[in-house]
């Protein structure tokens, strides 16, 4: 064990794999001598060679390019979008490609594929650095969406999603990246795609969350606690495709739910989670599925996230509508 | 107002000079004479009559699915007449090894490269048996987003470079497709790893109806290479000799480790931009239309072929015979394709176990089948 921060975690991850398979190549702007932007690819240009880990023009959609082409000819790429903000210029590569390499090919091609990026606010970046997308990515079939909010997490998860055989979308929220050290096995371990995580178990209420609102979904736990109530927390881990079972048995035993998200509430994908257990558990239901998510705003000017983001105040408020309902 | 004599930098000057390097690469003229002795292709007599016999079936093929569109036998259809040279003598310098990344026009380079003319006609209907390559043909479905085959030519490039694999990365798109940012970036990215990609422009005049002068004020598309820093050459897209022979020199560096090359073949669709309601009458005058058929890359090869004593009528009926044998041989495989259903869809939509939303849906469309 060693004492890790999330973006230590996954350094670690894309130094194993680089290790375990030599088709892993690792590749996006500034990831290769500079070791990434965040130092999320710190060292391992030097490690592995300018063959494996290397620096791209700065051309989101040539990137994409790139991990179609070299899927083509049996590599496994690891693609760096600078910030997740810059998707809309490969989307057309993640999108309209990258998720339809198998479809279109009736399985002749395949896209082993991760695609990593930054996002998530809270640490005053500039404008379309910050903006939660992943709604965008998790609509498209043929994509898997990943979301860490652990350094442990983190390792498994982006080890998983290497060898996954399929594209997927890693995205590591920018203000978890060193905002606390966890313990993170230094050998290769896996965590399943598509596995939530029971992050606080409850019996009064699930709060169905991701990203950095997992933690302040612990945070109002707790505070809740104070006040005689017990809530379970479920980390979604990957959105894309959701835990289905674990959220349904959590609501099937508390029988009240809240989906908080970092992303405005026409975006995100609390509107799924609200509609699956709709169909799936609304004879266990107490109250309505409420949700907690930023206004339908674009995302805010750097020095009013703080009045805009959801925090733990505004979920303890909306549980308690829930819970007194 | 009169330009200064004593100014230090003319921008105009510069671009101009940049133009003149642009000239038209020929060595077939429209009388299947040869007007460049020095840069003929070393290609035997049995190789100058394949490539011929190719042409031609393309020309018979084109002719065909035009009708067999028209009888509701064939789905999209995007016509070739006129590209011949342009398409095949530059897929006549591939070799086996080499990969493929099709525009939607791109289907006869495809076919030659090992595609089944069964698969062709399914991916015209639209039927995923169309578009499941078979193992050990290097080619990509064709490409349905403008610029898009361009990026991804430089990842196979690319791959290719890594693996020590002496093969190219060979992409096509047409003039109007030059405008997109992904034709940039493609021809970019291969530059600056000198990667082993060949990209192809088929000037045919037209996107849709849009002329090619409105997609650029650059009098050459060849000349967007410069942007690139990468070798690029205007070539007379109805001269098979000459997409032949730019290709054939592209595929060497290429190998060689020299990088990539961007190619303009100037030429002419005969018909419309596809068989989805274009109507060229629109846009194209008949003057136009005849004079670019006295062009035909037919004609000229067969002109050159007939004074070599290799071509003549009888050879050619021979390959139109062939070539609608095969056709009708091709429909009828394709007629005998299984109807898609929907679980087929979920099947293919990943290697491997499928996410629970799919599994969930598969027992649920598989029950429906089933009744």
């Amino acid at each position: 064990m060693a004492q890790m921060t999330m973006i230590q975690a996954i350094t670690d991850a894309m130094r194993t794999e680089l290790k375990n398979d030599e088709n892993v190549l690792v590749f996006g702007e500034d990831v290769g001598n500079n070791g990434g932007v965040f130092r999320a690819t710190e060292g391992l240009q030097k490690e592995f060679g300018e063959d494996r880990v290397f620096d791209t023009p700065l051309g989101e959609s040539g990137i994409g390019g790139l991990a179609v082409g070299l899927s083509l000819t049996g590599f496994r790429s690891v693609m760096e979008i600078q910030f997740f903000g810059f998707l809309f210029e490969v989307m057309d590569s993640v999108s309209g490609q990258l998720a339809r390499m198998s479809f279109r090919s009736a399985g002749a091609f395949h896209a082993p594929v991760t695609i990593r990026a930054p996002f998530g606010g809270g640490v005053a970046t500039p404008e379309m650095h910050a903006d939660s997308l992943e709604g965008l990515v998790a609509a498209q079939p043929g994509l898997t969406v990943v979301i860490p909010s652990t350094p442990y997490d983190a390792k498994g998860l982006l080890i998983s999603a290497i060898r996954h055989e399929n594209p997927v979308i890693f995205l590591e929220h920018m203000k978890l990246y060193r905002s606390f050290r966890q313990d993170v096995p230094e050998e290769e371990y896996t965590i399943p795609l598509g596995k939530a995580d029971v992050k606080r178990e409850g019996k009064d209420l699930s709060i169905i969350t991701y990203g950095a609102m997992v933690h302040e979904s612990l945070k109002a736990a707790e505070e809740l606690e104070k006040e005689g109530y017990s809530l379970e927390v479920i980390d979604l881990r990957t959105i894309q495709p959701m835990d289905i079972e674990t959220i349904i048995a959590s609501v099937e035993k508390t029988n009240r739910a809240i989906v908080v998200q970092e992303a405005q509430k026409q975006a995100g994908i609390a509107a799924n989670i609200v509609a699956e257990i709709t169909e799936r558990a609304i004879l266990s239901l107490e109250a309505p599925v409420l949700r907690v998510t930023a206004p339908d705003t674009i995302y805010p000017y750097a020095q009013g996230e703080n009045s805009w983001l959801p925090n733990a105040k505004d979920i303890i408020e909306t549980a308690k509508k829930v819970l007194t309902f | 107002m009169a330009a200064k004599k004593d100014k230090q930098f003319d921008p105009v000057e510069t671009l101009h000079a940049i133009e003149e390097k642009f000239e038209m690469f020929q060595i077939l003229n429209e009388e299947g004479e040869i007007v460049n002795q020095d840069a003929v292709p070393n290609l035997s007599d049995d190789e100058l009559v394949e490539l011929m016999t190719r042409m031609v079936y393309t020309r018979i093929l084109d002719q065909r699915s035009i009708s067999l569109n028209r009888q509701g036998r064939l789905g999209f259809y995007a016509p070739t007449a006129g590209q011949e040279a342009s398409q095949l003598a530059s897929h006549f310098a591939l070799e086996k090894e080499d990969f493929i990344l099709p525009g939607y026009r791109d289907v006869p380079q495809m076919l030659f490269h090992g595609l089944p003319l069964s698969m062709a006609f399914l991916w015209s209907r639209g039927h995923f048996h169309g578009n499941r390559i078979p193992e050990g043909v290097n080619v990509f479905p064709p490409q349905i987003i403008i610029g898009a085959q361009y990026v991804q030519a430089a990842g196979v490039a690319m791959g290719f470079q890594k693996r020590g694999t002496k093969a190219v990365a060979m992409t096509y798109t047409g003039d109007g497709g030059t405008s997109q940012g992904d034709f940039y970036e493609g021809i970019n990215f291969a530059g600056a790893y000198r990667s082993p990609a060949i990209f192809i422009i088929q000037n045919n005049q037209y996107a849709i109806s849009t002329p090619r002068m409105l997609q650029t004020a650059a009098k050459t598309l060849a000349q967007k290479g410069i942007a690139a820093g990468i070798p690029s050459i205007l070539v007379d897209g109805m001269d098979p000799l000459a997409v032949y022979a730019v290709t054939r020199d592209a595929r060497e560096r290429a190998i060689n480790g020299e990088g990539p090359t961007l190619i303009e073949t100037h030429c002419y669709r005969y018909g419309p931009h596809t068989m989805a309601g274009d109507d060229p009458t629109r846009y194209r005058t008949s003057e136009t239309d005849s004079e670019w058929e006295k062009r035909d890359p037919l004609i000229r090869f067969r002109k050159y072929l007939g004074t070599k004593g290799i071509w003549n009528e009888e050879k050619e009926n021979e390959v139109i015979e062939r070539a609608k044998e095969e056709i009708k041989e091709a429909i009828k495989v394709a007629d005998a394709a299984p109807k898609q259903k929907a679980s087929d869809f979920i099947k293919i939509m990943n290697r491997g176990e499928l996410p629970y939303n799919l599994k969930e849906q598969l027992d649920i469309y598989t029950e429906k089948e089933s009744k």
